[in-house]
Protein backbone atom coordinates (compact mmCIF):
# COMPACT_ATOMS: atom_id res chain seq x y z
CA UNK A 1 0.00 0.00 0.00
CA UNK A 2 3.26 2.33 0.83
CA UNK A 3 2.57 5.52 2.72
CA UNK A 4 0.00 7.52 1.16
CA UNK A 5 -2.14 10.17 2.85
CA UNK A 6 -1.67 9.32 7.09
CA UNK A 7 -3.67 11.80 9.11
CA UNK A 8 -4.57 11.04 12.94
CA UNK A 9 -7.32 12.65 14.70
CA UNK A 10 -6.42 12.56 18.26
CA UNK A 11 -6.03 15.00 21.82
CA UNK A 12 -2.92 15.51 23.10
CA UNK A 13 -4.09 14.27 26.47
CA UNK A 14 -4.92 10.87 25.62
CA UNK A 15 -3.04 7.83 26.39
CA UNK A 16 -5.13 5.87 23.45
CA UNK A 17 -3.54 8.44 20.68
CA UNK A 18 -0.18 8.61 22.08
CA UNK A 19 0.05 4.78 21.19
CA UNK A 20 -0.94 5.44 17.58
CA UNK A 21 1.93 8.16 17.27
CA UNK A 22 4.25 6.36 18.93
CA UNK A 23 4.01 3.84 16.59
CA UNK A 24 4.17 5.72 13.38
CA UNK A 25 7.43 7.15 14.59
CA UNK A 26 8.45 3.69 15.52
CA UNK A 27 7.74 2.89 11.87
CA UNK A 28 9.06 6.31 10.36
CA UNK A 29 5.66 7.10 9.18
CA UNK A 30 5.09 10.75 8.02
CA UNK A 31 1.34 12.34 8.97
CA UNK A 32 -0.57 14.72 9.34
CA UNK A 33 -1.65 15.06 12.98
CA UNK A 34 -5.40 16.80 13.65
CA UNK A 35 -6.15 17.73 17.40
CA UNK A 36 -9.82 17.31 18.89
CA UNK A 37 -11.08 19.50 21.58
CA UNK A 38 -11.94 16.83 24.51
CA UNK A 39 -13.51 19.51 26.44
CA UNK A 40 -15.55 20.48 23.31
CA UNK A 41 -18.41 18.97 20.93
CA UNK A 42 -16.97 16.59 18.82
CA UNK A 43 -15.90 17.25 15.33
CA UNK A 44 -17.73 16.39 11.90
CA UNK A 45 -14.14 14.93 11.24
CA UNK A 46 -14.70 12.54 14.34
CA UNK A 47 -18.54 11.69 13.87
CA UNK A 48 -17.97 10.52 10.00
CA UNK A 49 -14.85 8.53 10.59
CA UNK A 50 -15.83 6.91 14.24
CA UNK A 51 -19.50 6.81 13.64
CA UNK A 52 -19.71 3.78 15.97
CA UNK A 53 -18.00 5.16 19.30
CA UNK A 54 -17.46 8.49 18.01
CA UNK A 55 -14.29 8.51 20.03
CA UNK A 56 -10.14 9.46 18.82
CA UNK A 57 -7.67 8.18 18.25
CA UNK A 58 -8.83 7.49 14.35
CA UNK A 59 -6.42 6.64 11.82
CA UNK A 60 -7.23 7.49 8.55
CA UNK A 61 -5.21 5.88 5.54
CA UNK A 62 -5.63 7.52 2.26
CA UNK A 63 -9.62 7.08 2.22
CA UNK A 64 -9.54 4.49 5.41
CA UNK A 65 -10.69 5.04 8.94
CA UNK A 66 -8.77 3.04 11.46
CA UNK A 67 -10.32 2.87 14.96
CA UNK A 68 -9.54 1.42 18.31
CA UNK A 69 -5.77 2.27 19.45
CA UNK A 70 -4.82 -1.26 19.94
CA UNK A 71 -6.50 -2.25 16.62
CA UNK A 72 -4.80 0.48 14.88
CA UNK A 73 -1.20 -0.35 16.02
CA UNK A 74 -1.33 -3.84 14.75
CA UNK A 75 -2.98 -2.00 11.27
CA UNK A 76 0.26 0.09 11.47
CA UNK A 77 2.90 -3.13 12.22
CA UNK A 78 1.22 -5.09 9.64
CA UNK A 79 1.21 -2.55 6.92
CA UNK A 80 4.58 -0.98 7.30
CA UNK A 81 6.01 -4.28 8.02
CA UNK A 82 9.47 -4.03 6.92
CA UNK A 83 10.12 -1.90 9.39
CA UNK A 84 11.21 -2.40 12.92
CA UNK A 85 7.93 -4.82 14.28
CA UNK A 86 5.66 -4.03 17.16
CA UNK A 87 4.70 -7.75 17.90
CA UNK A 88 6.69 -10.31 18.08
CA UNK A 89 7.25 -13.00 15.32
CA UNK A 90 6.21 -16.16 17.54
CA UNK A 91 2.57 -16.78 18.10
CA UNK A 92 3.08 -17.67 21.98
CA UNK A 93 4.64 -14.67 22.57
CA UNK A 94 2.12 -12.58 19.96
CA UNK A 95 -0.43 -13.96 22.31
CA UNK A 96 1.59 -13.33 25.53
CA UNK A 97 1.88 -9.66 24.36
CA UNK A 98 -2.26 -9.12 23.26
CA UNK A 99 -2.91 -10.65 26.93
CA UNK A 100 -1.11 -8.14 28.67
CA UNK A 101 -2.12 -5.25 26.39
CA UNK A 102 -5.77 -6.36 26.62
CA UNK A 103 -5.28 -6.76 30.48
CA UNK A 104 -3.62 -2.96 30.42
CA UNK A 105 -7.30 -1.87 28.24
CA UNK A 106 -9.94 -4.19 30.18
CA UNK A 107 -8.57 -3.80 34.16
CA UNK A 108 -5.70 -1.77 34.44
CA UNK A 109 -6.41 1.76 32.34
CA UNK A 110 -10.30 1.48 34.20
CA UNK A 111 -9.49 1.62 37.80
CA UNK A 112 -6.69 3.78 37.20
CA UNK A 113 -9.45 6.40 35.46
CA UNK A 114 -11.85 5.44 38.42
CA UNK A 115 -8.86 6.86 40.83
CA UNK A 116 -9.14 10.12 38.72
CA UNK A 117 -12.90 10.30 38.13
CA UNK A 118 -14.78 8.21 40.72
CA UNK A 119 -17.49 10.48 42.15
CA UNK A 120 -17.42 8.87 45.63
CA UNK A 121 -14.29 8.13 48.10
CA UNK A 122 -15.13 4.87 48.06
CA UNK A 123 -15.13 4.06 44.68
CA UNK A 124 -11.57 5.53 44.46
CA UNK A 125 -10.31 3.69 47.48
CA UNK A 126 -11.23 0.37 45.76
CA UNK A 127 -10.04 1.30 42.59
CA UNK A 128 -6.38 2.68 44.14
CA UNK A 129 -6.78 -0.67 45.48
CA UNK A 130 -6.70 -2.66 42.18
CA UNK A 131 -4.49 0.00 40.67
CA UNK A 132 -1.67 -1.31 43.28
CA UNK A 133 -2.27 -4.96 42.24
CA UNK A 134 -2.64 -4.10 39.03
CA UNK A 135 1.29 -2.79 39.39
CA UNK A 136 2.47 -5.90 41.09
CA UNK A 137 0.74 -7.88 38.07
CA UNK A 138 2.60 -5.92 35.32
CA UNK A 139 5.93 -6.04 37.42
CA UNK A 140 5.55 -9.56 37.10
CA UNK A 141 4.55 -9.61 33.64
CA UNK A 142 7.70 -7.14 32.65
CA UNK A 143 10.40 -9.58 33.84
CA UNK A 144 9.04 -12.63 31.97
CA UNK A 145 8.04 -10.59 28.55
CA UNK A 146 11.46 -8.23 28.87
CA UNK A 147 14.16 -11.21 29.01
CA UNK A 148 16.59 -8.74 31.08
CA UNK A 149 15.91 -6.45 28.31
CA UNK A 150 14.94 -2.70 28.87
CA UNK A 151 11.87 -3.31 27.25
CA UNK A 152 8.36 -5.17 27.09
CA UNK A 153 9.10 -5.86 23.27
CA UNK A 154 12.80 -6.84 24.65
CA UNK A 155 15.52 -4.70 22.83
CA UNK A 156 13.02 -2.51 20.89
CA UNK A 157 9.49 -0.75 21.92
CA UNK A 158 6.61 -3.43 21.75
CA UNK A 159 2.85 -4.04 22.06
CA UNK A 160 2.81 -4.34 25.58
CA UNK A 161 5.28 -1.09 26.05
CA UNK A 162 2.76 0.93 23.86
CA UNK A 163 -0.21 -0.40 25.76
CA UNK A 164 0.96 0.28 29.18
CA UNK A 165 3.79 2.84 28.35
CA UNK A 166 1.42 5.33 27.07
CA UNK A 167 -0.39 5.41 31.04
CA UNK A 168 2.87 6.44 32.39
CA UNK A 169 2.42 10.34 32.20
CA UNK A 170 -1.06 10.06 33.77
CA UNK A 171 0.14 7.46 36.86
CA UNK A 172 3.02 10.35 36.91
CA UNK A 173 -0.18 12.79 37.59
CA UNK A 174 -2.31 10.03 39.64
CA UNK A 175 1.03 10.67 42.16
CA UNK A 176 1.05 14.07 42.12
CA UNK A 177 -2.75 13.91 43.43
CA UNK A 178 -2.97 11.23 45.90
CA UNK A 179 0.58 12.09 47.19
CA UNK A 180 0.79 8.06 46.68
CA UNK A 181 3.08 6.29 44.67
CA UNK A 182 2.32 3.69 42.33
CA UNK A 183 5.42 2.98 40.86
CA UNK A 184 8.10 2.11 43.12
CA UNK A 185 11.65 1.20 44.06
CA UNK A 186 10.63 -0.98 45.95
CA UNK A 187 7.84 -2.86 44.98
CA UNK A 188 8.44 -2.14 41.23
CA UNK A 189 11.70 -1.69 40.44
CA UNK A 190 11.40 -3.30 37.19
CA UNK A 191 9.04 -1.41 36.14
CA UNK A 192 10.40 2.21 37.46
CA UNK A 193 13.75 1.69 35.42
CA UNK A 194 11.36 0.69 32.08
CA UNK A 195 9.08 4.02 33.01
CA UNK A 196 12.63 5.82 32.42
CA UNK A 197 13.40 4.20 28.87
CA UNK A 198 9.98 4.42 27.77
CA UNK A 199 9.59 8.43 28.29
CA UNK A 200 12.51 9.44 26.60
CA UNK A 201 12.57 6.56 23.89
CA UNK A 202 13.46 8.83 20.73
CA UNK A 203 10.05 7.61 19.33
CA UNK A 204 7.97 8.75 22.52
CA UNK A 205 9.49 11.86 24.33
CA UNK A 206 7.88 14.20 21.94
CA UNK A 207 4.48 13.07 22.63
CA UNK A 208 5.06 12.19 25.90
CA UNK A 209 2.35 15.54 27.69
CA UNK A 210 4.33 17.59 30.47
CA UNK A 211 2.59 16.15 33.70
CA UNK A 212 2.07 19.38 35.39
CA UNK A 213 -0.27 20.34 31.83
CA UNK A 214 -1.72 17.08 32.08
CA UNK A 215 -2.81 17.55 35.72
CA UNK A 216 -4.45 20.30 35.47
CA UNK A 217 -6.43 19.27 32.29
CA UNK A 218 -7.42 16.41 34.91
CA UNK A 219 -8.82 18.62 37.11
CA UNK A 220 -10.61 20.12 34.25
CA UNK A 221 -12.14 17.05 33.22
CA UNK A 222 -12.71 15.51 36.44
CA UNK A 223 -14.85 18.89 37.36
CA UNK A 224 -16.79 18.32 33.71
CA UNK A 225 -17.42 14.95 34.66
CA UNK A 226 -18.46 15.64 38.03
CA UNK A 227 -20.93 18.16 36.70
CA UNK A 228 -22.44 15.79 34.15
CA UNK A 229 -23.03 13.04 36.56
CA UNK A 230 -24.74 15.38 39.12
CA UNK A 231 -26.97 16.34 36.58
CA UNK A 232 -27.96 12.99 35.48
CA UNK A 233 -28.57 12.09 39.08
CA UNK A 234 -31.07 15.11 39.97
CA UNK B 1 4.54 -28.31 17.33
CA UNK B 2 1.23 -29.56 15.05
CA UNK B 3 1.89 -32.73 17.08
CA UNK B 4 1.52 -31.87 20.45
CA UNK B 5 -1.15 -32.21 22.85
CA UNK B 6 -3.73 -29.37 22.76
CA UNK B 7 -6.90 -29.40 25.79
CA UNK B 8 -9.29 -25.90 25.68
CA UNK B 9 -10.84 -25.85 29.07
CA UNK B 10 -14.56 -24.22 28.32
CA UNK B 11 -18.43 -24.24 29.27
CA UNK B 12 -20.81 -25.55 26.91
CA UNK B 13 -23.02 -22.80 27.33
CA UNK B 14 -20.18 -19.97 26.94
CA UNK B 15 -20.04 -18.54 23.47
CA UNK B 16 -16.75 -17.20 24.37
CA UNK B 17 -15.13 -21.46 24.11
CA UNK B 18 -16.94 -21.86 21.24
CA UNK B 19 -14.62 -19.84 19.41
CA UNK B 20 -11.36 -21.60 19.62
CA UNK B 21 -12.97 -25.11 19.04
CA UNK B 22 -14.40 -23.73 16.07
CA UNK B 23 -10.97 -22.49 14.86
CA UNK B 24 -9.26 -25.96 15.41
CA UNK B 25 -12.16 -27.86 13.90
CA UNK B 26 -11.42 -25.48 11.08
CA UNK B 27 -7.52 -26.19 11.11
CA UNK B 28 -7.91 -30.20 11.30
CA UNK B 29 -6.55 -30.19 14.93
CA UNK B 30 -7.44 -32.89 17.16
CA UNK B 31 -7.93 -31.46 20.77
CA UNK B 32 -9.24 -32.46 23.93
CA UNK B 33 -12.18 -30.51 25.27
CA UNK B 34 -12.43 -30.08 29.10
CA UNK B 35 -16.17 -28.88 30.44
CA UNK B 36 -16.15 -26.80 33.11
CA UNK B 37 -19.78 -26.32 35.02
CA UNK B 38 -18.92 -22.90 36.30
CA UNK B 39 -22.14 -22.50 38.30
CA UNK B 40 -21.09 -25.33 40.08
CA UNK B 41 -17.57 -23.37 41.05
CA UNK B 42 -14.16 -23.11 39.47
CA UNK B 43 -12.16 -26.39 39.31
CA UNK B 44 -8.49 -25.81 40.34
CA UNK B 45 -6.80 -26.46 36.99
CA UNK B 46 -8.86 -22.93 35.65
CA UNK B 47 -7.90 -21.21 38.75
CA UNK B 48 -3.89 -22.57 37.92
CA UNK B 49 -4.49 -22.12 34.32
CA UNK B 50 -5.90 -18.84 34.66
CA UNK B 51 -5.00 -16.82 37.57
CA UNK B 52 -5.40 -13.72 36.45
CA UNK B 53 -9.10 -13.38 34.79
CA UNK B 54 -10.46 -16.88 36.52
CA UNK B 55 -12.30 -17.52 33.03
CA UNK B 56 -13.15 -19.79 30.50
CA UNK B 57 -12.13 -20.43 27.47
CA UNK B 58 -8.19 -21.19 28.13
CA UNK B 59 -6.16 -22.82 25.27
CA UNK B 60 -3.06 -25.34 26.57
CA UNK B 61 -0.59 -26.51 23.61
CA UNK B 62 1.41 -28.98 24.63
CA UNK B 63 3.88 -27.69 27.54
CA UNK B 64 3.60 -23.89 26.95
CA UNK B 65 1.82 -22.06 29.43
CA UNK B 66 -1.85 -21.38 28.69
CA UNK B 67 -3.55 -18.68 26.20
CA UNK B 68 -6.15 -16.76 27.84
CA UNK B 69 -9.05 -14.99 26.35
CA UNK B 70 -10.67 -16.44 23.56
CA UNK B 71 -9.81 -14.18 20.76
CA UNK B 72 -6.39 -13.74 21.49
CA UNK B 73 -6.95 -18.11 21.61
CA UNK B 74 -8.42 -17.72 18.12
CA UNK B 75 -5.43 -15.53 16.63
CA UNK B 76 -2.96 -17.87 18.33
CA UNK B 77 -4.63 -21.41 16.85
CA UNK B 78 -4.62 -19.16 13.42
CA UNK B 79 -0.79 -18.65 13.70
CA UNK B 80 0.66 -21.15 15.29
CA UNK B 81 -1.47 -23.58 12.28
CA UNK B 82 -0.69 -21.44 9.72
CA UNK B 83 -0.99 -24.38 7.21
CA UNK B 84 -4.73 -24.58 7.65
CA UNK B 85 -7.58 -21.99 5.94
CA UNK B 86 -6.80 -18.50 7.46
CA UNK B 87 -9.24 -17.44 9.68
CA UNK B 88 -8.50 -13.95 9.51
CA UNK B 89 -8.26 -11.87 5.98
CA UNK B 90 -4.93 -11.26 4.51
CA UNK B 91 -5.53 -7.20 4.00
CA UNK B 92 -4.05 -5.30 6.53
CA UNK B 93 -7.25 -2.92 6.34
CA UNK B 94 -10.17 -5.94 6.27
CA UNK B 95 -8.16 -7.15 9.49
CA UNK B 96 -8.55 -3.88 11.04
CA UNK B 97 -12.56 -3.71 9.89
CA UNK B 98 -12.57 -7.63 11.20
CA UNK B 99 -11.08 -6.75 14.73
CA UNK B 100 -13.10 -4.15 15.45
CA UNK B 101 -16.60 -5.33 14.54
CA UNK B 102 -15.45 -8.41 16.99
CA UNK B 103 -14.23 -5.76 19.74
CA UNK B 104 -17.58 -3.94 19.23
CA UNK B 105 -19.89 -6.98 19.60
CA UNK B 106 -18.05 -8.07 22.95
CA UNK B 107 -17.65 -5.05 24.40
CA UNK B 108 -20.99 -2.77 23.48
CA UNK B 109 -23.44 -5.40 21.42
CA UNK B 110 -23.40 -8.79 23.67
CA UNK B 111 -23.36 -7.23 27.76
CA UNK B 112 -26.67 -5.17 25.64
CA UNK B 113 -28.00 -8.61 24.75
CA UNK B 114 -26.97 -10.18 28.04
CA UNK B 115 -28.97 -7.32 29.65
CA UNK B 116 -32.68 -7.60 27.98
CA UNK B 117 -33.32 -10.36 30.08
CA UNK B 118 -31.76 -9.06 33.48
CA UNK B 119 -33.15 -5.36 33.02
CA UNK B 120 -35.13 -3.74 35.88
CA UNK B 121 -38.67 -2.19 34.61
CA UNK B 122 -40.29 -1.76 31.07
CA UNK B 123 -37.85 1.19 30.13
CA UNK B 124 -34.61 -0.50 31.07
CA UNK B 125 -36.22 -3.25 28.66
CA UNK B 126 -36.91 -1.20 25.82
CA UNK B 127 -33.54 0.84 25.99
CA UNK B 128 -31.37 -3.20 26.15
CA UNK B 129 -33.62 -4.31 23.18
CA UNK B 130 -33.15 -0.86 20.89
CA UNK B 131 -29.23 -1.20 21.45
CA UNK B 132 -29.39 -4.65 20.49
CA UNK B 133 -31.83 -3.73 16.94
CA UNK B 134 -29.34 -1.15 16.46
CA UNK B 135 -25.99 -3.33 16.81
CA UNK B 136 -27.96 -6.15 13.75
CA UNK B 137 -28.51 -2.91 11.75
CA UNK B 138 -24.64 -2.25 11.94
CA UNK B 139 -23.67 -5.99 11.41
CA UNK B 140 -26.30 -6.67 8.30
CA UNK B 141 -24.43 -3.31 6.77
CA UNK B 142 -21.05 -4.78 7.94
CA UNK B 143 -21.92 -8.02 6.32
CA UNK B 144 -22.50 -6.58 3.10
CA UNK B 145 -19.12 -4.76 3.58
CA UNK B 146 -17.14 -7.86 4.88
CA UNK B 147 -18.51 -10.72 2.32
CA UNK B 148 -18.39 -8.80 -0.89
CA UNK B 149 -20.57 -10.87 -1.50
CA UNK B 150 -20.07 -14.44 -0.44
CA UNK B 151 -21.19 -16.38 1.94
CA UNK B 152 -19.63 -15.10 5.20
CA UNK B 153 -17.85 -12.01 6.73
CA UNK B 154 -14.90 -14.03 6.03
CA UNK B 155 -16.01 -14.45 2.31
CA UNK B 156 -16.18 -18.11 1.11
CA UNK B 157 -14.87 -19.36 3.97
CA UNK B 158 -15.80 -18.65 7.84
CA UNK B 159 -13.53 -15.89 9.21
CA UNK B 160 -12.73 -14.17 12.81
CA UNK B 161 -15.45 -12.20 12.66
CA UNK B 162 -17.97 -14.92 11.54
CA UNK B 163 -16.67 -17.03 14.38
CA UNK B 164 -16.89 -13.88 16.50
CA UNK B 165 -20.50 -13.01 15.74
CA UNK B 166 -21.65 -16.54 15.45
CA UNK B 167 -21.03 -18.01 18.52
CA UNK B 168 -23.91 -15.53 20.36
CA UNK B 169 -26.43 -16.83 17.75
CA UNK B 170 -27.52 -19.42 20.69
CA UNK B 171 -27.84 -16.66 23.63
CA UNK B 172 -29.45 -14.13 20.95
CA UNK B 173 -32.25 -17.01 20.00
CA UNK B 174 -32.81 -17.78 23.83
CA UNK B 175 -32.97 -13.99 24.57
CA UNK B 176 -35.68 -13.70 21.51
CA UNK B 177 -37.64 -16.52 22.89
CA UNK B 178 -37.89 -15.38 26.56
CA UNK B 179 -38.84 -11.96 25.31
CA UNK B 180 -41.31 -12.71 22.99
CA UNK B 181 -39.61 -11.01 19.79
CA UNK B 182 -37.71 -11.48 16.69
CA UNK B 183 -34.41 -9.86 16.57
CA UNK B 184 -32.66 -11.43 13.43
CA UNK B 185 -35.57 -10.90 10.75
CA UNK B 186 -36.26 -11.36 7.26
CA UNK B 187 -37.62 -8.11 6.97
CA UNK B 188 -34.65 -6.05 8.91
CA UNK B 189 -31.73 -8.35 8.76
CA UNK B 190 -32.25 -10.63 5.48
CA UNK B 191 -28.65 -11.20 5.11
CA UNK B 192 -28.01 -12.21 8.71
CA UNK B 193 -30.89 -14.39 8.62
CA UNK B 194 -29.03 -16.48 6.22
CA UNK B 195 -25.71 -16.00 7.33
CA UNK B 196 -27.01 -17.39 10.70
CA UNK B 197 -28.14 -20.82 9.14
CA UNK B 198 -24.91 -20.94 7.14
CA UNK B 199 -22.56 -20.57 9.96
CA UNK B 200 -24.85 -22.95 12.13
CA UNK B 201 -24.93 -25.50 10.37
CA UNK B 202 -21.18 -25.52 9.04
CA UNK B 203 -19.30 -28.90 9.64
CA UNK B 204 -16.87 -26.68 12.22
CA UNK B 205 -19.57 -25.68 14.43
CA UNK B 206 -22.78 -27.68 14.37
CA UNK B 207 -21.30 -30.16 17.29
CA UNK B 208 -19.73 -27.33 19.07
CA UNK B 209 -23.23 -25.32 18.85
CA UNK B 210 -24.82 -25.74 22.07
CA UNK B 211 -28.61 -26.74 21.75
CA UNK B 212 -31.13 -23.87 21.84
CA UNK B 213 -33.81 -25.39 24.59
CA UNK B 214 -31.07 -26.75 26.44
CA UNK B 215 -29.51 -23.17 26.63
CA UNK B 216 -32.89 -21.87 27.19
CA UNK B 217 -33.11 -24.14 30.49
CA UNK B 218 -29.73 -23.39 31.50
CA UNK B 219 -30.37 -19.79 30.79
CA UNK B 220 -33.60 -19.42 33.33
CA UNK B 221 -31.68 -20.99 35.81
CA UNK B 222 -29.20 -18.19 35.46
CA UNK B 223 -32.08 -15.66 35.42
CA UNK B 224 -33.44 -16.83 38.43
CA UNK B 225 -30.09 -16.69 40.50
CA UNK B 226 -29.02 -13.35 39.09
CA UNK B 227 -32.45 -12.17 40.27
CA UNK B 228 -31.86 -14.02 43.36
CA UNK B 229 -28.53 -11.91 43.68
CA UNK B 230 -29.56 -9.20 42.78
CA UNK B 231 -26.29 -8.48 40.57
CA UNK B 232 -24.69 -9.76 37.26
CA UNK B 233 -23.60 -12.54 37.21
CA UNK B 234 -19.93 -13.64 34.84
CA UNK B 235 -20.46 -15.45 31.84
CA UNK B 236 -17.32 -15.28 30.23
Amino acid sequence: MGDGNVKVLGAWASPFLMRVRVALHLKSVEYENIEENLLEAKSELLLKSNPVHKKIPVLIHGDNPVCESLIIVQYIDEVWSTKTSILPSDPYERANSRFWAAYVDDKFFPALRMVLVGTTEEAQKAAMAEVLEGVVLLEEAFKKLSKGKAFFGGDSVGFVDLAAGSLLAWIKVIEKFTETKLLSEAKTPSLVAWADCFSTHAAVKDVFPDVDKLADFGMKLRAKLLKAAAATTN
Amino acid sequence: MATSEVKVLGSWPSPYAMRPRIVLNLKSVDYEYIDEKLWEGKSQLLLQSNPVHKKIPVLIHGDRKPICESLINVQYIDEAWSSGPSILPSDPYDRAVARFWAAYLDDKWFPAVKSVGVAKGEEAKKAAIAQVEEGLALMEEALGGCSKGKGFFGGDEIGYLDIAFGSFLGWLRVTERFNDMKQLDEGKTPGLVEWADRFSSHAAVKDVMPDTDKLAEFGKMVIAKIRAAGAAAEMH
